[in-house]
């Protein structure tokens, strides 16, 4: 399993060889602060990487989770809906967004390490 | 929430408890019943009080309004300036406020001859050839401007052209217009100065590109310095530059948005142009054009000049072939239209120059004599309003939030908080032209104290309005939105 970042903080890990799963960071809702909305995208639906897959509003701003890589959302969070607050209580286990199979794999590795993510958001 | 000293909490009108009509309806004559099963068994329940409680409700709510007239009111990019007193009286005066908007146009011509002057005001500050007044605000305004960049493209036969440029610092309805009206927004990414990145710019602009959508100053109260490289660029791919005038008020009478290469920009006479607004009076957009796109402009238009006269053209006729239909009923705005050229003729050219300048000077201020305390986004002198953001607050265990709502408790109405969304924890302020120099240093003065206040009692501001801070979260999340009926009063 691997967990990989982007620079529009959402995470993405490998959750077989062609399948993954996607949601923001813990310094994205910590960012954001108070989450009170989330919007999720039709299973089955197909994004190229950098389209905007989701939206997620807090007390502060709206804003749109971008999709990491190329692929087709296989299963939502829908537990997120009437609980969007699970972001911000844990953004990078239960807060996940989707699942996704991914349609070029190996583009994982094109995504930042979790060491080259922490460089980023100190920077 | 108890009355607090004569802060009175006063509930809906609909939950008052019911009192004696204040106004006696005769009883209906006896006609037969017609409804059947469908008649109502019980009266509706109404509100049921009397004159003096009407009176005394809907004046405890107006006393609850923050407006200009009652303080300082820096919220940014949104040009809180004083709206002089003789606008009110142009606008009262009863050849302006008789007339009808369904009286035939030929009857009114003191009135088409004032937005005639007042289309020529706005084309010779803009340096622009064609006006649309009838949008009814800024964002509708939008709506005007791209409609039209929309059928100047179809009428070229350039259907290819769908995307239309945004800049990550944009005001949220500039993307959202361009969707309304069919386009595919792309963002660009602002460079580490504020502005558009030039290079990103010329990296998005493909043959797809149908115009630029973008705000100067920017939201960041920054110039783009590169629009005139970035006008012809889209120029040369026969695609447009829309502006968002919400900000004319940095550049009005001293830069020509023409001379910068726009093809059409609406300006908020609400904002630059001294007319009511944010809950006080409607708004008004009016949108200039450049020759490219004077043809597609939405009836109706005003036709004509000061020396042979003007009149109106409201019907596609041969002289307007191409116009988009009417986007608005009627004329527009007029009564602002009175008090926006009433503005503007008691200003001159060169007096609004002095007014834009002096907004400038006034951010200016602000910006320079408070660098100490908060941080300044980006370096240099800002435009007509000063971003800040929350890294000056962080290590005091502060948020942008935290120093709005102590801002309340020292008399102060808070700036703009979290927008734009470029930077973190912003605080956008705009103190426009209209306040002295006096009230700049007491506003700094306010926020030097609340910055000096401790994070724990801080956390607790504002603490003397009649509501302490809210749970936005519940807000958001639960809101209440039914009054707590009370029962159907039992009379006949």
């Amino acid at each position: 399993m691997t967990r990989r970042y982007t620079k529009d903080h959402e995470w993405i890990e490998s959750l077989s060889p062609t399948t993954a799963r996607v949601g923001i960071t813990h310094h994205a809702q910590d960012l954001l602060g108070d989450i009170v909305f989330v919007e999720l995208p039709a299973v089955g639906k197909a994004f190229q990487t950098g389209a905007e897959a989701a939206v997620v509003e807090s007390v502060k701003a709206a804003s749109e989770v971008y999709m990491p890589l190329s692929g087709t959302i296989t299963a939502i969070n829908e537990a997120l809906i009437a609980a969007p607050d699970t972001i911000n209580r844990d953004p990078e286990g239960e807060g996940w967004f989707f699942d996704i199979t991914l349609e070029n794999p190996s583009d994982l590795d094109s995504l930042m390490s979790q060491d080259q993510y922490q460089t980023l958001i100190q920077g | 929430m108890p009355h607090q000293g004569l802060n009175f909490d006063e509930p809906l009108l609909f939950e008052l408890p019911p009192e004696s009509c204040g106004v006696d309806l005769p009883h209906p004559p006896k006609v037969q019943d017609r409804l059947g099963t469908m008649a109502r068994l019980n009266p509706p329940a109404l509100p049921n009080v009397s004159e003096p409680r009407v009176v005394r409700h809907f004046t405890r709510l107006s006393q609850k309004n923050f407006s200009i007239d009652s303080g300082f009111y820096p919220l940014g990019s949104c040009t809180m300036k004083h709206n002089p007193r003789l606008n009110e009286q142009t606008a009262r005066l009863p050849g302006f406020s008789n007339i009808h908007p369904l009286q035939d146009i030929e009857t009114v011509p003191g009135a088409v001859a004032l937005m005639g002057e007042l289309s020529d005001f706005l084309k010779n500050l803009t340096g622009l050839a064609h006006v649309a007044l009838s949008p009814a605000a800024g964002a509708h305004g939008e709506l005007c401007g791209m409609l039209t960049i929309r059928a100047a493209l179809h009428h070229h036969g350039h259907h290819e052209k769908t995307v239309v440029l945004v800049p990550e610092s944009a005001h949220g309805t500039n993307p959202a217009t361009a969707a309304a009206c069919g386009f595919t927004v792309r963002n660009l990414p602002a460079n580490d100065g504020g502005r558009l990145d030039l290079q990103a710019f010329y990296n998005a602009l493909s043959d797809d590109v149908a115009a630029i959508m973008l705000t100067n100053p920017n939201t960041c109260g920054l110039f783009e310095d590169d629009i005139i490289k970035m006008a012809e660029a889209l120029h040369a791919k026969g695609a447009y530059v829309y502006c968002d005038g919400a900000n004319f008020n940095a550049l009005a009478g001293v830069v020509r948005p023409g001379d910068l290469g726009v093809d059409a920009m609406h300006i908020n006479l609400h904002k630059t142009f001294s007319t009511p607004h944010g809950g006080g009076g409607p708004g008004s957009g009016p949108v200039v054009f450049s020759e490219a796109l004077a043809p597609f402009v939405p009836l109706p238009w005003v036709v004509g000049n000061a020396t042979d006269g003007y009149r109106m053209l409201s019907t596609p006729t041969d002289e307007a072939a191409h116009a988009t239909g009417r986007i608005k009923a009627f004329w527009g705005q007029f009564a602002t239209f009175v008090r926006a050229l009433t503005y503007m003729k008691s200003f001159g050219t060169a007096g609004i120059a002095q007014a834009s300048k002096d907004a400038v000077l006034n951010a200016n201020y602000i910006r320079s004599g408070l660098s100490d305390v908060l941080h300044p986004s980006f370096d240099g002198p800002c435009m007509h309003e000063v971003l800040f953001d929350e890294s000056s607050l962080k290590p005091l265990g502060l948020t942008t939030m935290d120093a709005a709502k102590g801002l309340i408790d020292k008399g102060f109405h808070p700036m703009t908080v979290y927008f734009p969304l470029v930077v973190q924890g912003a605080m956008l302020i705009e103190p426009t032209e209209s306040e002295s120099q006096q009230t700049l240093d007491d506003f700094m003065v306010a926020v030097r104290d609340v910055l000096a206040m401790s994070p724990e009692s801080l956390k607790h501001a504002p603490q003397h309005t009649p509501r302490r801070r809210l749970d936005e979260v519940r807000a958001a999340r639960t809101p209440v939105l039914t009054a707590s009926r009370r029962s159907a009063p039992q009379h006949v």
